[in-house]
């Protein structure tokens, strides 16, 4: 029973390659997907190879006006998320107020809110409020949504923060900000770019709140959603495949500078 | 490093209280600390020696008195405004910041551009020249305490305070670096003041000793004078070992004669509470390593003079140097005894009876109104 043993032996390895290939399949099925020429409207079925929508990718009309829009939103409430979301964090973990205990409670809810109820809530509340649903409305939902994820993930940081690094520094003739900027920050930057990172990938993608909240206004998602009625031009894929690809090379860009300075610290 | 000027000055506090709520963590106390000692602020856990050392740093705000340094009021002067600097218990080394980095940071905030040079004397200094490049985290703890040392005497403080900096360390270490610290002290000659809660470890580093306990000074002075002048059973008990055995007070004269357990002991005025009244009750303790041992059959030979006991043995351990016998005696408490090993008598051993004797000069007389137990554990009366 050779097989059976090697089954037995890698077992681990074998189920670390198949979780990875569930992965990365529909990643790989984008991909190739991307140097198609279908017949028709719908790219679902392997016709022949071509580069044509890489070479042309804002081809298809309001594409590329979509996905800098998305890229925008994404960008600004990455920002605002990050920047508030950290402030919570630290005020969180560092402070003891009233209705901290609340204040931490709460800022679970938008991401245990089914999504599709908070975007109707908050469509009742913009309308309400008479604002001109757009790219402003968009923003502020994503900003607000996006701030629980930041709020996390800063806050792990900086619970395991020791607070004598701090004293340290003020001893050390750091003033406040000094000791903000040398010690605080370098310190929490993991969690707070964890935190960045994760609102910017939730704003890019939103479909659900965004639909219900932008007007007239198309986003990427929104524009793939409204053009699979019709068709789905190739672009989509090569847009998609684009996105992958620089993730991927961001990811793997930050471990190469980690372990270039992991080996240097050795010396 | 040693043509380096500290423009100095004594550390004086001036009736420094702190209080959290209801909690008096330090009672108002006064203390000072002359330019380039070495002094020790030792206690308990909970008795108030970190937080005294972090008003002077100005980490904690006093909630009454002062605290001046070199005549200079810094009472209200923020930690980064005050020319002192601490060694953290935890170290608290920047982790994201290598080991040259961590030892510049106090000049580079002062604007200073070129630190190359002062580092490396600095880690010289501490014996690290090798490890300049490393990460905090790939350190061993004694390194680590080393980084922590330079990051602050580089600034020239006028005063380094020690947070129980040894004691994340294993014993063999601890003694190294208690005789490095020394020796860096020696060398840079900068008032130290160190917070440790270990007596053999205040009393082998520093030139004066404070002995806290429950927010109080119990008393200061030096090492050698604390251990055989004991003033509080705390101090008797928490600085090495005593022999506490209740008397009462027969005459006074030179010598004041004191009954305890039916015989009588005797010990020079001058080392009794005053005034010693006849009739009073007295503690009078005496340090084991002072007692000698001597088998009831030999009780002849012991000279006249001497202060004696009888007892027996209930038990003897053997410790290389000395051997440690404890001793049931009619005087009350079971006595502790530290015999050398130089000639050992073979009848000395459990159920042995014996006679202890020692000379009435290493007795010291005890205030009889406070707990003879108070500092034993050196855990209790942290409150």
């Amino acid at each position: 029973m050779p097989v059976l043993r090697l089954l037995r032996r890698n077992l681990v390895v074998i189920a670390g390659l198949l979780t990875l290939a569930y992965m990365i399949l529909p990643n790989v099925v984008v991909m190739v997907f991307s140097f198609n020429r279908p017949e028709g409207r719908f790219n679902y079925a392997w016709q022949e190879f071509s580069l044509d929508a890489w070479k042309d990718p804002c081809g298809v009309a309001d594409l590329c006006g979509s996905l800098s829009l998305s890229l925008r939103i994404a960008v600004w409430a990455t920002v605002g998320a990050t920047v508030l979301g950290t402030m919570t964090a630290f005020a969180l973990v560092r402070y003891r107020f009233r209705a901290r205990g609340a204040i931490n409670s709460l800022i679970f809810l938008p991401m245990a809110m089914p999504e599709v109820v908070m975007a109707a809530s908050l469509l009742t509340l913009f309308l309400n409020m008479g604002a001109e649903l757009g790219f402003w409305t968009v923003l502020i939902a994503h900003i607000m949504f996006c701030l629980s994820f930041v709020v996390t993930a800063v806050k792990a940081r900086v619970m395991s923060m020791d607070p004598r690094l701090e004293e340290a520094a003020r001893d050390l003739y750091a003033g406040p900000v000094q000791t903000f900027v040398r010690v605080t920050l370098p310190i929490a930057a993991p969690g707070i770019a964890a935190g960045a990172l994760l609102a910017f990938a939730l704003s890019f993608d939103d479909f659900i709140i965004t639909n219900f909240n932008a007007g007239s206004t198309v986003t990427f998602p929104m524009f793939v959603w409204g053009s699979a009625q019709r068709g789905t031009p190739v672009q989509i894929n090569v847009i998609g495949t684009a996105m992958f690809v620089i993730a991927v090379a961001v990811v793997l860009a930050g471990q190469f500078i980690a372990n270039r300075r992991k080996s240097n610290a050795g010396k | 490093m040693t043509q380096q000027q500290t423009a100095g000055g004594d550390v004086r506090l001036t009736g420094i209280s702190k209080t959290y709520g209801s909690f008096t963590a330090v009672h108002p106390l006064d203390l000072t600390v002359p330019q380039g000692s070495f002094f020790a602020l030792l206690g308990a856990s909970g008795c108030g020696k970190t937080t005294t050392l972090r008003m002077i740093a100005g980490l904690e705000e006093a909630t009454t008195g002062t605290v001046s340094l070199g005549g200079r009021d810094i009472t209200d002067l923020p930690p980064y405004k005050r020319p002192v600097n601490t060694v953290f218990q935890s170290y608290a080394l920047f982790p994201h910041l290598d080991v040259s980095e961590n030892i510049a940071f106090g000049l580079r905030r002062r604007g200073i551009k070129s630190v190359k040079k002062q580092v490396g004397e600095m880690l010289d200094l501490v014996q690290l020249g090798d490890f300049a490049r490393r990460k905090p985290h790939r350190l061993s703890g004694g390194q680590q305490q080393r980084v922590a040392v330079a990051r602050a005497l580089i600034n020239h403080p006028q005063v380094l305070l020690l947070d129980e900096p040894l004691g994340a360390l294993d014993l063999k270490l601890r003694r190294q670096m208690q005789l490095e610290l020394k020796r860096i002290q020696t060398e840079v000659g900068i008032t130290f003041v160190h917070v440790t809660h270990d007596q053999e470890e205040a009393m082998t580093m520093a030139d004066t000793v404070a002995v806290m306990n429950g927010g109080r000074v119990e008393q200061l002075g030096a090492p050698a004078d604390l251990y055989e002048n004991p003033r509080t059973t705390f101090v008797a008990n928490f600085l090495g070992t005593s022999n506490l055995i209740e008397g009462e007070i027969v005459s006074t004269g030179t010598d004041v004669v004191v009954s305890a357990g039916g015989g009588e002991l005797r010990l020079p005025v001058g080392r009794c509470p005053s005034p010693a009244r006849s009739g009073e009750k007295l503690l009078v303790g005496v340090r084991p390593e002072k007692i000698s041992l001597t088998h009831t059959d030999d009780a002849d030979a012991i000279p006249d003079g001497r202060n004696r006991v009888t007892g027996r043995i209930t038990d003897s351990s053997f410790i290389g140097v000395s051997t440690q016998y404890v001793v049931e005696s009619p005087a009350g408490a079971s006595l502790q005894v530290y015999e050398q090993n130089i000639e050992r008598d073979s009848r000395l051993a459990a159920g042995a009876d014996v006679v202890l004797h020692w000379n009435p000069e290493h007795t010291f007389g005890l205030d009889a109104a406070q707990s003879i137990n108070a500092g034993a554990d050196g855990l209790e009366d942290v409150a």
